[in-house]
């Protein structure tokens, strides 16, 4: 399946809360068919970005432009969340929903869920409570639900922060599939190998603020910014203290030019 | 004593011998209350899902009205009903009064609030789990109102019975609007009030053991749904 030219335009994008600045004058693009990695460690602001580009928040000021998709269509998008959310009916209404939703005929919604259950391997499960599955299975059927939706862009918030390797891995086989298709991801995790394995560019966040935007081959192999190395190193940023990082002061006082 | 309990064997009789005068009493309660109920059910819960799901100015005063109508006082709403129906009342044409059908106006009025309040709060719950998700698959407002209340069905059940419960103990209202009138109006509540102050123990504790049966009955109802919905379902 070709997919459609899909770039993403973010500008200046801001995000406040109760008067904090969380997101700062972000900007990127994000270009059709890339496998883009949001890293960045704890409270850097990879799910508030996330949300802002899918929708779910809006931004105070900047811009979340999408271009267009096939044929001028609206560019089709989903997101997985780190929880999924699982509605109170079995695994495979679960998908049929978001069929539903997507305007599929109801004739057509029960094979085609079938369809995209047994591709996350949970055809077995099909007519089990969605609810009751384990969390692993709950992500895959998330994950389901979302390609289920055929969207040109997956947006995929650390998909893989509660499970195990052997869930990470069911999960990340999945995400190749999706990929393969052509679909446009759009992930944020701070696991390095993973991102490693998945992108093919990388977002550095660092406190709502973009530090780094390059082809992951370049991130981890030289990162330019001095924040982003101790990160591809493995330096825990929070507890790193402020003299470590900035001999002439914290990262408070971090200059703007460095930022 | 002795005189107790023997007022307690016939009662036991009459419902044994499911005496005609205790059976039509109970039909007729059950007759009004789950017509009530039925009319408070199609209007409160819509309207505690909106509530619960939608954002508009002045939402928290909504639902503090809509908490506080849930203790109405059953006279009040009786005096008010019977003033609107009474044949100067502003529905007074309608020749409502002294009806069943007035007996159902009154116990929808007390019994909506109910059924919308718990809505309201189950709702609310529900959506603040799926509001992301159901935003990111684009879901129509009346889709969304529909899926909340689909899987809040459970607990909403139990707002119902609840509803039920006090359609069908309530006393003071339908007394007021039913005027109990022998096989028109005359329920369990205003039956048992009826017999107690004439002296007849027998029928008022019969009426008594089928309406403490009844909420035994829908209170065990609610129980096995819930639990039948955390096991089969995860809710």
């Amino acid at each position: 399946m070709t997919k459609r030219n899909v770039p993403l335009q973010v500008k200046n994008l801001c995000f406040d809360a109760r008067g904090i600045r969380l997101i700062k004058d972000v900007s990127f693009d994000l270009t059709a068919g890339s496998r883009l990695m949001v890293l960045g460690a704890n409270g850097a602001g990879k799910s508030l970005l996330m949300r802002l580009c899918h929708g779910l928040l809006v931004p105070h000021s900047g811009t979340v432009q999408w271009g267009e998709g096939q044929e001028g269509k609206m560019i089709r998008q989903a997101m997985v969340f780190q929880r999924p959310v699982m509605l109170r009916r079995t695994a495979l209404a679960n998908i049929a929903y978001g069929l539903k939703c997507k305007g599929v005929a109801r004739p057509l919604r029960r094979d085609i869920a079938f369809d995209f259950l047994s591709r996350v391997g949970l055809a077995r499960l099909a007519n089990h409570p969605a609810r009751l599955l384990s969390f692993g299975e709950q992500q895959r059927l998330a994950l389901a639900r979302a390609w289920a939706m055929e969207p040109d862009v997956l947006f995929m918030d650390e998909p893989t922060a509660s499970l195990d390797p052997s869930g990470t891995h069911a999960i990340e086989e999945i995400t190749r599939l999706i990929a393969q298709e052509g679909t446009t991801l759009m992930m944020s995790t701070h696991d390095l190998g993973q991102a490693k394995r998945l992108g093919n560019d990388v977002l550095f966040l660092h406190r709502g603020r973009v530090l780094e935007q390059a082809s992951a081959q370049d991130f981890f192999q030289q990162p330019k910014n001095d924040l982003a190395q101790a990160f591809v190193r493995g330096e825990l940023l929070w507890w790193k203290k402020k003299k470590d990082l900035y001999p002439g002061g914290g990262i408070e006082q971090i200059p703007s030019d460095r930022i | 004593m002795a005189e107790f309990w023997a007022a307690f064997a016939a009662a036991f009789d009459l419902i044994y011998g499911a005496d005609d005068n205790l059976v039509g009493i109970v039909l007729l309660s059950l007759r009004v209350s789950l017509t009530a109920v039925l009319i408070a059910a199609l209007i409160g819960l819509p309207l505690g899902a909106l509530v619960g799901f939608l954002s508009f100015p002045g939402k928290k005063a909504c639902v503090v009205v809509l908490n506080a109508l849930m203790g109405l006082p059953p006279v009040v709403v009786g005096l008010l009903v019977y003033l609107a129906l009474s044949r100067a009342g502003p529905l007074g044409v309608f020749g409502l009064l002294f009806t069943p059908m007035a007996m159902i106006i009154a116990q929808v009025i007390l019994i909506t609030p109910i059924i919308a309040a718990l809505t309201r709060q189950v709702v609310e719950d529900l959506w603040g789990e799926y509001r992301e998700q159901l935003t990111s698959l684009q879901c129509s407002t009346g889709q969304v109102v529909l899926t909340l209340l689909w899987d809040g069905r459970f607990s909403l059940l139990t707002a119902v019975f609840a509803g039920f419960g006090r359609a069908s103990a309530e006393v003071g209202a339908v007394m007021i609007v039913g005027g109990n009138i022998d096989h028109v109006t005359r329920v369990m509540t205003t039956a048992i009030a009826l017999e107690v102050s004439k002296g007849d123990l027998a029928l008022a504790l019969g009426l008594g053991i089928v309406l403490l049966t009844l909420s035994l009955g829908v209170n065990a109802i609610a129980y096995m749904l819930g639990e039948f919905a955390r096991k089969r379902m995860g809710a």
